[in-house]
């Protein structure tokens, strides 16, 4: 239902205004006194620990939405306040334009029940269940009976390729296969928002990439809402659709990655981007130069420069740089293409 | 002066020295200055056990919560045990029966000693393999062969019941203690006292309460064995990753869901360990409880204590250490069962439980059968063999050929080290112990340790226990010096060669499995009654700690250290005593202190053999059932244990510090 239409034009799903977590004695207080704006000197005066100040986010129906950051930039902590397992101090998180914080216990477990799924970065497995036991569990815990809830289970053991596994516990599995029970567990209720905390943070490189393929594939079907959480700068460029950086509790940027690469708010998210092949994010209009002369053949506009470089590269006149409605925008030609790929600045670059 | 003061405060070697001199000279010169500082006046004493025996009397006599009596709430309890208990000693020991008193008609046989048998063997396989099924089975095999099979059901049927209640409601209260701080706040200290309060102690009220018999034993055990289940359950629910938490509250469990579903099964594996540690206590406690009516193999060794029947008390004595042994392993064997593998969904309910099918069908086929064959109903008394005598003739033989040796050592220990020391501890003047305490409380862990150390021993003083508190620090001071000198050599040696460690570890964890009434048979066999042979049994028990937090010292130092020591040219016995035993002590002082903990428990059961300390008077109480007075000399006992225990641990958290040690292990 969303194909087709551009993300920043879809529903806000979630969004979290103003949110705060700061641990330790009085938070609430001394926020309140702070007029919900105290600088990191005063947190540290107080002995507080500001875990995520201040953070505004929306994620919009259907996409990914990362949230980067090194360990202890307090990205774990901002996704718990966004699911409510821990209570934020301060803010608002809306979800589907209702505010969860007001939520009562009851309604929480109903929301929680059937309209959001998490994956975890340990996979959260329970030891004493099979594969099947472990995915129908959150279905048995909203009382749908046996035949129903293994039906379902085995549907979703199917859509990440663990049949013939049913049976098997959790420790008899590899890392990979064991994530695998853990997303597929997480879709066994058909979520609306699903949250993945470093679901891949504990595989290896290579597992690591297959899950992340899997991942993508899962979601041209399902079309999720997605928040991901994540440490990997690289993960984050390849999956996300929008990546928030978080550095000492601080969402710092919110963009997509092509926004980060091109034109990074701080040095530290320029750190992040340096080594980032630019040519797996920079699409055809970021570079392209103004249209003219005579082409070779026509690229869209938002495909990345390693998708058409090779036939950009091989043909002796530029291409055509075509919008969403099929007008000519710009060309783009081989010096430029070859300036992206050798990393040097392309001279023509479209102002960001 | 004024300067010199402070700076003389802050030297934490001139303050002991300051207090040690103070009270010395104190000592001396106040002698008839002011005598009620050393001797506490009668007229002072606080009748505190009167008032408990008066409050006694009137909850079981007058007290009523409106629709019920006092009473009433304890004979239902009593009801509560009674018919699960005679339901087990029906299947195990007597046949179950229909009818009262002697008008009582057997309707079934119990299970047959081979039936018996042929359970634990498969409960054994099942659990690990068939070593383990033939050391059980032959445990069961050994008691039914030497004559003991009766007594050991009677125990076996009250452990049977006890545990399983003790388990339960350990569980409860420790889900509660999890989800409630509060709670948890209120338990821990109840906690905390019901570990240290001696056995006998727990007793007296309830042979107040509920009469002498097995449902009164029945009750001892299940309150003694479930502190540990409380400990382990908020252990084990806390343990769970903190995303498995998450993760259940995130598919919206409730909080029962989260509790039976995820946390309880999620920590199944550390939970049996608190199963094991219910079974061994209960044991031990069935075995104590023989003094308020529980019979069994306890009741045998009491009576054969009692009639001072060497011979039948080591039998039964040896018949305790088997079943302990049996059931210690098999319960490991259950708590570290390696998790479940994948089965074949297709099999059937029979095929993948075969050893449940196996052992039901034996049980069946063998009752069938002992009802035409009397032999297989009940082990063939022709075949039983009685160590009775043997063990008689080679007490007596021992004390023909060694008595002069065994009592010279005794007579040298009373004389040269036991005597002088007891005098001296009942003549310091109690002010004095109380101030040192007071001090050594400030310094070691600020003024609430102080607080709290000065005013437990002030409450011994003021309840007017002080000289027979003073005899039981006696002798349990030197059993604890006793135990430490040989186990921290013995644990020196077990961590720096892996062989013996091996060994002494297999020796450690059979001792410590071992009721405590166990000890006492071949100490009175070889010394007789009195302080002495207190003090071996004593030592003999306590060992075990020492060993064990000793060798775990040593293991755990960093091997960067050593490899500097060696670097640093230091010989053997350098490396031992200026890098291994600095670096180890933190630890060797907690095992310290466990061995205090045991020592003071072990004190108790040695009134049995004529001790004139706290423990004589917990179990004079027990005989006269004087709830007032068993209470009050089991606290002082507990205030003892509280003490030592609260300052050493202080002492071995400051030495951690000091030695930028983490502060894991440290008691909370």
């Amino acid at each position: 239902m969303d194909d087709g239409v551009r993300v920043e034009n879809r529903p806000v799903k979630l969004a979290c205004r103003g949110v705060w977590k700061l641990f330790g004695a009085d938070a609430d207080g001394f926020l309140a006194r702070y007029g919900h704006a105290p600088d990191n000197a005063a947190i540290a005066a107080a002995g507080l620990i500001g875990a995520v100040r201040d953070a505004n986010i929306e994620v919009r129906q259907g996409e990914i939405f990362i949230i980067m950051g090194l360990s202890g930039s307090g990205k774990s902590t901002l996704v718990r306040c966004l699911s409510r397992l821990i209570e934020s101090t301060a803010g608002e998180i809306l979800f589907e334009g209702r505010d969860l914080l007001k939520a009562g216990e009851a309604e929480m477990i109903e929301i929680r029940r059937r309209k959001m799924g998490m994956v975890f970065q340990h996979f959260a497995l329970l030891p004493h269940m099979t594969v099947l036991g472990n995915v129908a569990f959150p279905l048995e815990v909203q009382g749908v009976d046996r035949s129903r809830r293994e039906a379902r289970a085995r549907e979703v053991i199917e859509l990440v390729g663990l049949q013939g596994r049913e049976g098997y516990y959790p420790r008899e599995l590899s890392g990979g296969q064991q994530q695998r029970v853990g997303i597929a567990r997480s879709l066994a209720v058909e979520p609306e928002l699903w949250f993945l905390d470093e679901p891949f943070s504990a595989l290896d490189p290579l597992i690591r990439r297959e899950m992340q393929d899997e991942f993508l594939r899962l979601q041209q079907m399902l079309r999720k809402t997605i928040v991901f959480i994540t440490h990997d700068f690289d993960e984050a460029i390849r999956l996300a659709d929008r990546i928030a950086i978080m550095k000492d509790g601080r969402i710092i940027q919110i963009g997509s990655p092509e926004e980060l690469v091109t034109a990074p708010a701080t040095e530290y998210v320029a750190e992040f981007t340096r080594d980032i092949p630019r040519a797996k994010v920079l699409s055809a209009a970021s570079v392209m130069l103004p249209p003219g002369g005579d082409y070779a053949g026509q690229v869209s506009a938002d495909a990345k420069i390693a998708a058409i470089a090779a036939q950009v590269e091989a043909a002796d006149r530029p291409f055509a740089v075509v919008g969403p409605d099929g007008a000519v925008v710009g060309r783009i030609d081989r010096e430029t293409v070859i300036a992206v790929l050798v990393g040097r600045d392309p001279a023509g670059r479209a102002a960001p | 002066m004024n300067t010199a003061a402070p700076a003389l405060l802050r030297d934490g070697r001139a303050i002991w020295a300051l207090a040690l001199g103070a009270s010395i000279l104190f000592a001396w010169a106040t002698r008839d200055l002011v005598p009620w500082a050393h001797e506490y006046p009668r007229d002072w004493i606080w009748p505190i056990r009167f008032e408990i025996t008066d409050f006694m009397k009137w909850l079981i006599n007058d007290a009523s919560f409106g629709l019920f009596s006092f009473t009433d709430l304890t004979r239902s309890i009593a009801w509560l045990l009674d018919w699960p208990l005679g339901l087990a000693t029906g299947l195990l020991s007597t046949g179950l029966m229909q009818g009262q008193g002697s008008d009582a008609v057997q309707i079934t046989p119990p299970l047959s000693w081979l039936a018996v048998i042929g359970a634990v063997v498969a409960m054994g396989h099942y659990a690990r393999d068939w070593k383990l099924a033939a050391l059980v089975g032959g445990c069961f095999l050994y008691l039914a062969m030497f004559g003991q099979w009766n007594s050991a059901m009677i125990t076996l049927s009250s452990i049977v019941v006890a545990v399983p209640i003790g388990v339960a409601g350990g569980l409860l209260l420790g889900i509660v203690a999890y989800r409630s701080p509060w709670f948890e706040r209120a338990i821990k200290p109840v906690l905390d006292l019901m570990q240290t309060v001696p056995v006998f102690a727990y007793l007296v009220p309830i042979l107040f309460m509920f009469g002498f018999g097995p449902v009164a034993a029945m009750a001892a055990t299940i309150i003694y064995a479930m502190p540990p289940m409380v400990r382990v359950t908020m252990l084990a629910l806390r343990s769970v990753a903190d995303e498995i938490v998450d993760f259940g509250r995130m598919v919206g469990c409730t909080r029962r869901q989260l509790t039976w579903k995820v946390l309880v099964p999620a920590s199944m594996p550390l939970l049996m360990v608190g199963v094991n540690q219910v079974i061994m206590l209960s044991l031990n406690m069935v075995i104590i409880a023989s003094m308020i009516g529980a019979g069994g193999l306890g009741f045998d060794v009491l009576a054969a204590l009692r009639r001072l029947d060497i011979g039948g008390g080591l039998e039964a004595g040896i018949a305790i250490v088997v079943l302990a042994v049996a059931l210690d392993r098999l319960s490991q064997a259950f708590a570290t069962r390696p998790p479940p593998v994948h089965e074949d969904p297709a099999r059937g309910w029979i095929a993948r439980h075969p050893w449940l099918v196996v052992a039901l069908g034996w049980i069946v086929v063998t009752g069938l059968a002992g009802l035409v064959m009397p032999g297989i109903q009940a082990y063939p008394k022709a075949l039983q063999v009685t160590t009775g005598t043997f063990w008689a003739s080679l007490v007596e033989a021992i004390n023909v050929n060694f008595y002069d040796a065994l009592e010279a050592v005794k007579t040298a220990m009373l004389l040269g080290v036991l005597i002088p020391f007891k005098r001296f501890l009942i003549g310091l003047p109690w002010a004095v112990v109380v101030g040192l305490l007071a001090v050594a409380g400030w310094r070691l862990g600020g003024w609430r340790l102080s607080l709290l150390a000065g005013g437990l021993a002030l409450l011994v003083v003021i309840t007017g226990q002080w000289e027979k508190a003073m005899i039981t620090v006696y002798l349990c001071g030197i059993s604890v010096l006793i135990a430490t000198a040989i186990g921290v050599p013995v644990g020196i040696a077990a961590a720096e060669r892996e062989r013996l460690g091996g060994v002494v570890r297999a020796v450690i964890d059979t001792l410590q499995t071992l009721p405590s009434f166990v000890y006492l048979m071949p100490v009175v066999m070889l010394f007789r009654v009195g302080d002495f042979s207190a003090m071996i049994a004593v030592v003999v028990y306590a060992l075990a700690p020492a060993v064990r937090y000793t060798a775990h010292g040593i293991r755990q130092i960093d091997p960067q250290l050593i490899e500097a020591g060696i670097a640093a040219g230091c010989t053997r016995r350098q490396m031992l005593w200026k890098i291994k035993l600095p670096l180890a002590l933190p630890e060797i002082m907690l095992g310290i202190n466990q061995t205090i903990m045991l020592a003071l428990s072990m004190l108790v059961i040695t009134a049995l053999v004529g001790t004139r300390d706290l423990g004589q008077e917990v179990y004079i109480a027990l005989t006269k059932a004087d709830t007032g007075r068993g209470i009050v000399a089991g606290l002082s006992v507990a205030f003892i244990a509280i003490i030592a225990d609260r300052l050493i641990a202080a002492g071995s958290m400051r030495m951690r510090h000091r030695l930028g040690l983490a502060a894991e292990g440290a008691t909370a």
